[in-house]
């Protein structure tokens, strides 16, 4: 990297980082950054969410300079994105599915963090930033989804804010001031336009200290043991540089596909109505990412507990660095965690078939037992089996542990992918 | 890994090698795959299909008396048709070509003399000059006058005096029929 001969580039660059660091700090964050020798593609979600959240906010303010904001002209003004407007039909379902993408990557990201621990000490912090961060995608998203001004738009808007009913004495009013009116209308359109076009910049700056607190402690690992030394990282750059980058090809494939060959697959085409506030439709579904929550809202018969359970069963995320009592933080050296964080999977899924089917015969018991166990599962056996189970071995080091098979002990710099 | 060693040893030259090679045409797709990507977002500012159906306006000429002026939406801008009498017709063609700013022969700014269309925006900074409606100040040679910075354009709509630097615009037009014209 160090340029032996210093030419009149490199004299300005200099120059300028002497007084400000910026490349300085890029090199530091980006290409000599230590990362865990380690890491397996399970790690590439965190920045496929970033690129993601870059990609959501272009294509969006692109979308927001062809858009109404106002109850009488949103659905046809997204419809002339979708006919008139060039390419209008590529950005918009480039934003709409990048919104289920942006979900699926996050999701799976959260789901590494609590198969190997990447949330216990000293990482609290990194975890509780990254909860943040889901719960300001929800209300983004949710906002999103209203401004098409579609009958599912619509009805959404109508029953989530209509959650905030069920708290007790000020909660009529509490939904009057979100409305801005009697019922969902026009400011309630241009209330939530302006929050969709805020919220996604204040995710950018919590991304930013969700990222600040990683690099204090830098990657876990799928070993969960601590860095001890050089031996154990890699520079970012080229390693995870293109890691990453083949990660995210993989990735573009899967979200073209739906972009070019399914846009509509994971929208309902009840939203291709307009708005009409005279006539709710047969089945209200939330886009399929909210569907775990808004089956816990339902498998409760009580309303104002079912809008507690649903809240809470994110804002136990909070604590989930608390309620896990094992020293351990990799699932590999957790026999028992190891199965059970399966079954959190499956339950979530099982949530998700609850909350897209009619609450009917089965589907109500399936979606009371997988709430309970929701539950059960991160206040009972997270700390239950910290304190039951008795782990493996953990490894002495990364180095140690990813050169056992190659021959060489702690070889540093003769490892395997050595630059030739 | 083995063989990328072997070559860098055997290479002919160092930093021609299949590795190069490889950063070099990645390098390139994804180049092309950006520029591609951005594209689109780009074109998506240009006109709308529906902006672009405004493109063409028909006007039907026979209201128009003589001596009248009409002004039509064109794309969002002012066009002015003036209804032109004998005597305006010989002063706009009776100027002396090298006296003129922007000069240009009255009969080639027109189709047919008695009709001339020009769009109605002052060629200085975009205001709209004053002379469509009776009463209006049409400047010294009796064709249009700029209330902005005080351009005169004469009865060929042709800049005489004031800071524009051209005549007024002649809009793509035809004759689709004796009295009616389709502009675009």
């Amino acid at each position: 990297m160090a340029d032996a001969r210093p030419g009149a580039m490199s004299r300005i660059i200099r120059w300028i980082d002497y007084r400000l660091p910026f490349v300085q700090f890029l090199n530091h964050h980006l290409v000599e950054y230590p990362t865990p020798r380690n890491l397996n593609y399970w790690w590439n979600y965190g920045s496929l969410s970033g690129i993601m959240l870059v990609v959501m906010i272009a294509t969006g303010i692109f979308l927001a300079m062809q858009y109404t904001p106002h109850a009488d002209y949103a659905f046809d003004s997204v419809e002339r994105i979708m006919r008139d407007v060039n390419y209008g039909w590529l950005v918009r379902y480039a934003h709409m599915n990048g919104a289920s993408m942006f979900f699926v990557l996050v999701y799976t990201h959260m789901f590494r963090g609590l198969y190997y621990g990447s949330y216990k000490a000293p990482r609290e912090l990194l975890w509780i930033l990254g909860v943040v961060i889901l719960i300001l995608m929800i209300a983004t998203s949710f906002m999103g989804y209203v401004l098409p001004w579609g009958q599912m738009s619509y009805w959404a808007a109508t029953v989530i804010t209509n959650l905030f009913s069920a708290i007790p004495l000020i909660g009529q009013s509490i939904v009057t001031l979100l409305w801005g009116g009697f019922t969902v209308g026009n400011p309630t359109l241009n209330r939530f336009y302006a929050l969709h076009y805020l919220l996604p910049f204040i995710i950018v700056a919590v991304v930013l200290l969700h990222l600040i607190a990683l690099h204090r402690f830098h990657s876990n690992n799928p070993l969960g043991i601590d860095l001890k030394g050089p031996q154990d990282t890699l520079p970012f750059h080229p390693y995870f540089t293109i890691k990453d980058l083949f990660g995210l090809v993989v990735f573009l494939l899967v979200y073209a596909f739906f972009v070019f060959y399914a846009p509509n697959f994971l929208g309902s085409p009840v939203n291709s109505m307009p708005a009409n506030p005279m006539q709710t439709p047969n089945h209200i579904v939330p886009e399929w990412y909210l569907l775990p929550y808004y089956a816990i809202l339902r498998s409760v018969p009580n309303k104002l507990f079912g809008v507690i359970l649903a809240f809470g069963s994110i804002f136990l995320l909070f604590i989930v660095p608390w309620l896990d009592t094992s020293p351990v933080r990799s699932a590999r050296f957790r026999p028992v965690y190891k199965w059970v964080f399966w079954l959190l999977v499956i339950d979530v899924i099982a949530l998700g078939w609850v909350g897209a089917n009619p609450p009917e015969g089965l589907v109500v018991t399936v979606g009371q037992f997988a709430t309970f166990y929701y539950f059960i599962h991160f206040l009972v056996l997270f700390p239950l089996i910290g304190k039951l189970e008795r782990p493996r071995p953990l490894p002495f080091s990364i180095a140690a542990a990813v050169l056992q098979g190659g021959g060489t002990r702690l070889g540093g710099a003769g490892a395997p992918m050595a630059k030739p | 890994m083995a063989d990328l060693a072997h070559q860098n040893v055997t290479g002919a030259h160092p930093g021609e090698t299949r590795r190069d090679f490889l950063i070099l045409t990645t390098a390139a797709i994804g180049g092309v795959a950006v520029a591609a990507t951005i594209w689109p977002f780009i074109d998506s500012l240009n006109p709308a299909r529906d902006t672009l159906a405004e493109s063409t306006t028909e006007v039907d000429l026979v209201p128009v008396q003589l001596g009248q002026r009409l002004t039509v939406k064109w794309r969002g801008k002012p066009v002015f048709i003036d209804h032109r009498t004998p005597e305006e017709i010989k002063a706009a063609a009776d100027v002396n070509i090298s006296d003129l700013r922007d000069p240009q022969k009255d009969s080639d700014r027109v189709k047919k003399p008695e009709w001339l269309v020009v769009i109605g925006v002052c060629t200085h900074l975009g205001c709209i000059p004053l002379g469509q409606r009776a009463g209006d100040d049409r400047g010294p040679y009796g064709g249009w006058f700029c209330p902005c910075h005080g351009s005169v354009y004469d009865t060929s709509a042709r800049i005489r005096q004031g800071p524009a630097p051209l005549n007024l615009a002649v809009p793509p037009y035809d004759f689709t029929s004796d009295t009616t014209i389709k502009l675009g």
